[in-house]
């Protein structure tokens, strides 16, 4: 396995990142080297994208799975190519987050958790709360909040995905 | 009563482009960090000041910030840094978002501040990871415009005070919000968080002494200084100092982040949300952030919003989250929401939180499916009261609180839905 097989755009945003951390202390960076990483590879780890993390900041291959599997945001399954996380959390709840989840699985026909056939939207099991809950019903789309939600506001986003 | 809003760390926020350098200079920013740059105020008087003022850590343990300051050995040889928290995940919370979006100049001279008055000249500001699309990006403009300033870099304005600052982005995990697991995240590995003692102040990130204080926190400072910290200490009562940022959610007409003065009775709080959504009756009120025992309508209608009003009617000001609930709500399944919320989250490294927070969710699902026994309500709180003080931080004991203050207030609740199949007890509109 090869640093190599990383694209110049995954190893410029590494030593961008590496270059706030002490020069003895790159290991900072892997978080960072792993959202390049996902965000080149359409959403989701490979172990050959892990093990190419691990070559270039010199790390056990074992600490690059451990961090990618601890954090909620890494996808270390095939996932489909739009992230679509609608937080169900005690402020959306209260708010009617269980029908938008439910109008969502019913709209794209997959379960949280999956993703649909043709690999357009992953639809995650969201757990935590993403801070937006003044704001609630709310879902995180490709990183990207969109609040007060209501199934045809939610219909809306969805088809405008490509 | 009237209440003014927006006093401290959300100063700009009436202003066009309020997170711009040019506005944030022209509401008095910086102009404490050119005083300190000037030499004109030293250290230890900035910690008096903080001490003075009576601010404690809004990112939910109420520790005296002042008093964290001055466990720093500021005058050791070496390496030393301050580090603002900006994981903000605790169910309910969502203010520190707004002060990364729309006041980022009062967070930077704050933790420039904080870094000169603990001996650190490097600076983090750990931002979690679903953050990454605005106020990620807002914040390190931010920055940028304020290193382009010469407010920040090496010998600073021509002085001999160097402060740099980071930005570092997450990737999910409730647990870094607890600081040594930020330390850990910070390092590259698994957010888990380290036993302490040693603390952060002796052996922090890379080992080196390290403060880390919350966005909230840390964005009050610059005001403070400002104006005084007889002034700020004054605007709450007594052992609550200054403002909070109340970031009002759930069943309320008008939810929002709304900072008032410490101190505000609840039911003024409520009004200035618009009331109860839909003109509905208040039944609890879980006034910290989800980690914080819940509160019965009728006792919180009593309360006043500072540490200890809340602490006396028996639940803790945490984050200042405060999510309303009506009386259509049903407190079983509000309280399943919450246990798989720590089940999820929990790090995993303490038995009593891995094994218990799992319990503890599995035997809430079994209640709402209507398969509770009689026993469960016993044993909800035995595992609880197991987990509670067992754990290396403070997650463990987040996640009994809950269950043992739901099962006080509303025990009716659970013994009705394990007496009838799962029905609950409550009509439920939600």
């Amino acid at each position: 396995m090869s640093e190599l097989s990383l694209t110049q755009h995954v190893r410029e945003e590494i030593e961008r990142w590496k270059r706030r951390f002490p020069q003895d202390r790159e290991q900072s960076a892997v978080i960072a080297a792993l959202h390049a990483a996902q965000h080149e590879n359409g959403g989701y780890l490979t172990t050959e994208a892990m093990d190419a993390v691990a070559v270039y900041l010199d790390l056990p291959r074992i600490h690059v799975y451990e961090v990618a599997s601890f954090y909620s945001m890494f996808e270390t399954q095939p996932v489909g190519r739009h992230n679509v996380a609608i937080c169900t959390n005690i402020s959306c709840m209260l708010r009617g987050a269980e029908k938008i989840v439910e109008h969502a699985k019913q709209r794209l026909g997959v379960g949280l958790g999956e993703s649909t056939a043709d690999g357009r939207i992953y639809l995650k099991r969201e757990e935590e709360c993403l801070a937006a809950c003044c704001g609630a019903p709310m879902m995180m789309v490709n990183h990207r909040f969109y609040e007060n939600l209501t199934p045809e506001l939610l219909d809306e986003i969805l088809d405008e995905l490509d | 009563m009237t209440y003014q809003r927006n006093l401290v760390s959300l100063n700009t926020l009436n202003e066009d482009r309020s997170w711009e350098l040019a506005t944030y200079e022209r509401c008095g920013g910086y102009t404490v960090w050119r005083q300190v740059i000037a030499g004109e105020i030293s250290p230890k008087e900035i910690v008096d000041a903080i001490k003075d003022s009576g601010l404690r850590g809004r990112g939910g343990a109420g520790f005296p910030t002042g008093l964290k300051w001055s466990f720093m050995p500021r005058s050791a040889a070496g390496q030393k840094y301050i580090i603002c928290n900006s994981d903000e995940s605790e169910p309910g919370t969502c203010h520190d978002r707004d002060i990364l979006r729309y006041n980022p100049h009062a967070l930077i001279e704050g933790m420039a501040i904080a870094g000169y008055a603990t001996g650190a000249d490097v600076g983090y500001n750990y931002i979690r990871g679903e953050f990454m699309d605005e106020p990620v990006p807002r914040f390190e403009a931010a920055v940028k415009e304020a290193y382009d300033a010469g407010l920040l870099g090496k010998r600073i304005l021509g002085s001999g005070v160097d402060f740099d600052l980071h930005t570092f982005v997450g990737a999910g995990a409730y647990i870094c919000g607890e600081e040594t697991a930020l330390l850990e995240s910070l390092e590259g590995k698994p957010g888990k968080p380290r036993f302490k003692p040693p603390f952060p102040a002796s052996y922090g990130l890379y080992g080196r002494p390290t403060t880390i204080n919350n966005t909230q926190t840390l964005a009050s400072v610059p005001m403070i200084l400002r104006k005084g910290a007889k002034w700020y200490a004054g605007l709450g009562p007594e052992g609550s100092g200054g403002t909070a940022l109340f970031s009002v959610s759930g069943h309320i007409e008008k939810p929002g982040n709304y900072e008032l003065p410490m101190g505000i009775p609840f039911k003024d709080l409520l009004e200035i949300c618009g009331g109860i959504l839909g003109g509905r009756q208040l039944k609890a009120v879980i006034p910290g952030g989800s980690s914080v025992p819940v509160l019965p309508g009728e006792l919180i209608m009593s309360c006043t919003m500072d540490y200890a009003s809340l602490q006396q009617a028996g639940s803790s000001f945490g984050t200042g989250a405060v999510i309303v609930m009506a009386d259509t709500t049903c407190m079983v399944r509000v309280l399943q929401r919450i246990s798989r919320f720590y089940m999820s989250e929990s790090c995993g490294q303490c038995t009593p939180c891995r094994e218990g927070t799992g319990w503890l969710y599995r035997m809430l699902t079994r209640i709402v499916d209507g398969k509770g026994r009689e026993e469960d309500l016993e044993l909800l709180l035995e595992v609880a009261n197991r987990i509670e003080g067992r754990t290396i931080c403070a997650l463990g004991d987040a996640a009994a609180w809950p269950v043992q203050s739901f099962l006080k207030h509303f025990y009716q609740e659970f013994e009705y839905m394990v007496r009838n199949e799962g029905r609950s007890m409550v009509i439920e509109t939600g």
